[in-house]
């Protein structure tokens, strides 16, 4: 399968590249196009990206391998192109969080297109606006698309369903976080090279996690053995349905495992009495190089971060190079610029115009 | 003034009637059932086709009046009732202020009586302003027109309470109708808990949120040799227990609602509040479970639960919405298209289900159409095709999740007391 932008690699890296001339270069070479245009016409088609569950093993595919030269651009010292100028797009954060936003803007950024972040639980919000009427102001501002967060789960479907906007779920509630699971596919495809067939624990809390749900749904298109682990009250109801093995045990979910996937913790469990306490958890389900003995020689460990170290994962660990959890993060932004280049259609746009 | 209905099937379960005939009105009662009536200055009424059946009643409506009439209020809800083939409605105390002593009640009577088109039965609160910890007046309750108590809206958390209310209520006969959901484990609840919450990440009520409780009512009632009522049964479990209790002796009787009939937790995965209810919609294997409770008499009545809300509670995030279904102009449609023609349930069920069913579990004298009873006629045309337009709903309350959808077997004429209250669907101008 040929790579977009090989041809730029090659052409020097760190070399300018504020001209569309190289980009029109990329598009005659049609690299893109060629990939597979049959999934490209669906992403395309695709208005919004609102979780895994209903996103095709092809489609993602496509993204993780566009991810490929967009992290390539992230390593220049230049590190600029304008495949998406002249595209604006908004971050609606809900919910706090410095990475996923910092990571959709910069990836923006990177691309050229304008892009703006919306505080908005200190402005409308509290003011008392109905999300309808903040999603319609946003809109008639002119953005092409809306990156949105939201504590509570299928917001974002609610506001896909009332805006002309693309629509990126950046996390709702317990349901999905697509581009978090990409980015993790994506690191996992780029360290044992495949995403084919893996045994991929996860631990923590289930019952809560978007984080999960998006991993469970991707990676399961690609025939890997999901084992979630946790305690039972973190366990949601017929988890076993999604075609899952439910483990309390982690030593037991941990033998012979190819990729372990740490979830944080939320300390406000403890105090609605799902556990007892963060000792405890830790005793069980805290993951460390003693309990990695289980699974494989080459185990690879996952965090989305902000990590709790010494209650979800081991210091130790977490510093080790069995963890990626620093490259999960430049990972992320790659995965993040492939989706907004392919959402956007910016390249195609500009060629048409 | 004289109605003579002809040649429609009359379906009148209490009289043990399904058969072509005709029904003769004069001055607001029946005054005859049988083949072939004439009478020479009756208006007649072309049944011919259509199911005429006793007025259905709906025991459960919430109307909202007073206190929240930018949700519904008695005018535009007894107009979705009469819309939707209802003769009679009860209305739920949870109001602002709650029907919880004679001056409430005699308001909402009065209002019906002004403003509304339809019967309009009280229900008032078992505890005073709804909040659990005394009993309301009944016994000023029942004297002011209250048929029954509940605090529906919410559960009685507190046992020792409902089991007073027990006991005193059975001093007048005055039914209990429990809204059962143990809080501690429905809190924060969205949906039904079960594969569907964990795929859609939303927080589960447990069917063991309403059982609890539904077992807590039996022991209770069983304890005190007193009855209760369960409203919107929607599990198997609950369905299961309720069932048992019946078996031993215990007077329980239960209602179900149309959408917990045929809408599973599936339907959630849109997002759209309105599929948000309480309690929520159930798995496949509770909408069967509701079914069988149909077909074996463990369900007595069917009833609506009818909750109107403002667009903007319904038109917002899944969390933030309001639950309820807007139910009184579907219910009948629903049960026709989705259960009579299907031969899920005979045509008689439903009949019974609408109206001796709750007339019983209510204690009153309707549901019938009795020589010399109040002339209350729901007809129904079984092959009248319509689509479910909440925009064109009577009710003030647009949320429905049956929205769009086409039905076969809609109610065609509403007449209350002998007065055409609505025909095809609307209104009629005098009223």
């Amino acid at each position: 399968m040929t790579r977009p932008f090989k041809s730029v690699r090659e052409t020097g890296k760190g070399a300018a590249v504020d001209n569309i001339a190289f980009l029109a270069d990329g598009c005659k070479e049609g690299f893109f196009i060629a990939i597979n245009e049959g999934v490209e016409m669906k992403l395309e088609q695709r208005k919004d990206l609102l979780g895994l569950r209903d996103m095709s093993r092809e489609e993602m595919e496509l993204i993780l391998d566009t991810a490929v030269p967009m992290k390539d651009i992230i390593k220049r010292d230049i590190k600029k192109v304008p495949t998406l100028r002249g595209k604006a797009m908004v971050t609606v954060f809900y919910e706090n969080s410095t990475r996923t936003r910092t990571s959709f803007e910069i990836a923006g950024k990177y691309l050229s297109a304008d892009t703006v972040n919306l505080a908005v639980s200190t402005s409308s919000v509290q003011k008392g606006e109905s999300l309808r009427d903040t999603i319609k102001t946003i809109e008639v501002m002119g953005f092409d698309l809306m990156v949105i967060r939201h504590s509570m789960s299928g917001t974002p479907h609610y506001v896909a369903r009332n805006t002309k906007m693309r629509v990126i779920n950046a996390g709702d509630g317990a349901n999905e976080h697509p581009t978090q699971a990409l980015l993790d596919m994506f690191s996992i495809k780029e360290n044992k090279g495949t995403l084919e067939n893996l045994k991929v624990v996860i631990v923590g809390d289930i019952l809560h996690s978007r984080v999960a749900r998006s991993n469970i749904y991707g990676l399961s298109k690609f025939g890997c053995e999901i084992r979630v682990v946790g305690p039972a009250t973190l366990m949601p109801p017929e988890v076993e349905k999604l075609g899952v093995k439910s483990y309390y045990s982690l030593d037991q979910a941990l033998k012979g495992a190819d990729v372990v996937n740490v979830l944080r913790i939320q300390r406000e469990r403890q105090t609605t009495g799902l556990f007892p306490s963060l000792d405890e958890y830790s005793n069980l389900y805290m993951l460390s190089p003693q309990r990695l003995l289980q699974a494989k020689d080459d185990v690879l460990v996952l965090h989305p971060g902000p990590m709790n170290r010494g209650v979800e994962i081991s210091s130790v660990l977490a510093d080790s190079n069995t963890a990626v959890i620093n490259e999960q993060v430049t990972n992320g932004v790659a995965v993040r610029m492939a989706l907004l280049y392919l959402m956007m259609g910016g390249l195609k746009d500009e060629i048409a115009n | 003034m004289k109605l003579l209905i002809k040649g429609g099937r009359v379906i009148d379960p209490a009289n043990e009637i399904n058969d072509i005939m005709d029904v003769l009105v004069e001055d607001g009662r029946i005054k005859a059932v049988g083949q072939d009536l004439a009478a020479g200055d009756a208006e007649i009424i072309d049944a011919a086709g259509k199911l005429v059946c006793p007025g259905f009643i709906d025991m459960h409506v919430h109307l909202r009046e007073p206190g929240f009439e930018y949700k519904e209020d008695i005018a535009s809800g007894t107009r979705a009732a009469a819309a939707g083939g209802f003769t009679t409605v009860c209305c739920m105390p949870n109001t602002d202020p709650v029907i919880d002593n004679a001056a409430v009640a005699s308001f909402v009577r009065e209002r019906a009586r002004k403003a509304g088109v339809v019967n309009v039965l009280p229900i008032g609160s078992i505890s005073k302003h709804q909040e659990g910890k005394e009993l309301s007046e009944m016994a000023e309750l029942m004297e002011a027109g209250c048929v029954a108590v509940s605090d529906d809206g919410k559960p009685v958390d507190d046992a020792g309470l409902m089991r007073y209310a027990m006991q005193y209520a059975s001093m007048f006969a005055l039914p209990i109708l429990s809204h059962c959901e143990e809080t501690s484990l429905s809190r924060g609840g969205q949906m039904h808990e079960g594969y569907y919450s964990t795929i859609y990440g939303l927080k589960g009520i447990p069917a063991a949120a309403e059982e609890v409780m539904v077992a807590r009512e039996i022991i209770l009632a069983e304890a005190t040799g007193t009855r209760v009522h369960i409203c919107h049964v929607s599990t198997a479990g609950s369905i299961e227990l309720i069932r048992a209790a019946q078996e031993r002796g215990v007077q329980v009787t239960c209602e179900v609602t149309p959408h917990h009939l045929i809408l599973t937790d599936e339907i959630v995965g849109s997002y759209d509040a309105d599929t948000k209810v309480n309690p929520p919609l159930r798995s496949l294997d509770d909408v069967i479970a509701l079914r069988d409770g149909i077909l074996d008499g463990t369900v007595d009545c069917i009833a609506t639960d009818h909750a109107p809300h403002h667009l903007e509670s319904k038109d917002c995030e899944y969390n933030l919405a309001s639950f309820g279904i807007s139910g009184l102009e579907t219910a009948v449609a629903l049960i026709m298209d989705q259960l009579v023609i299907p031969e899920i349930i005979d045509v008689e069920t439903m009949v019974q289900l609408f109206t001796l069913g709750p007339a019983n579990v209510l204690g009153i004298e309707k549901g019938t159409l009795d020589v010399d009873a109040d002339a209350d006629i729901t007809i129904i045309d079984p092959q009248l095709n319509k689509t479910v337009l909440p925009e064109q709903f009577y009710s003030k309350g647009k949320n429905t999740p049956f929205k769009g959808m086409t039905l076969r077997g809609w109610p065609c004429m509403t007449i209350v007391k002998g007065q055409v209250i609505c025909q095809d669907g609307i209104i009629a101008n005098a009223f």
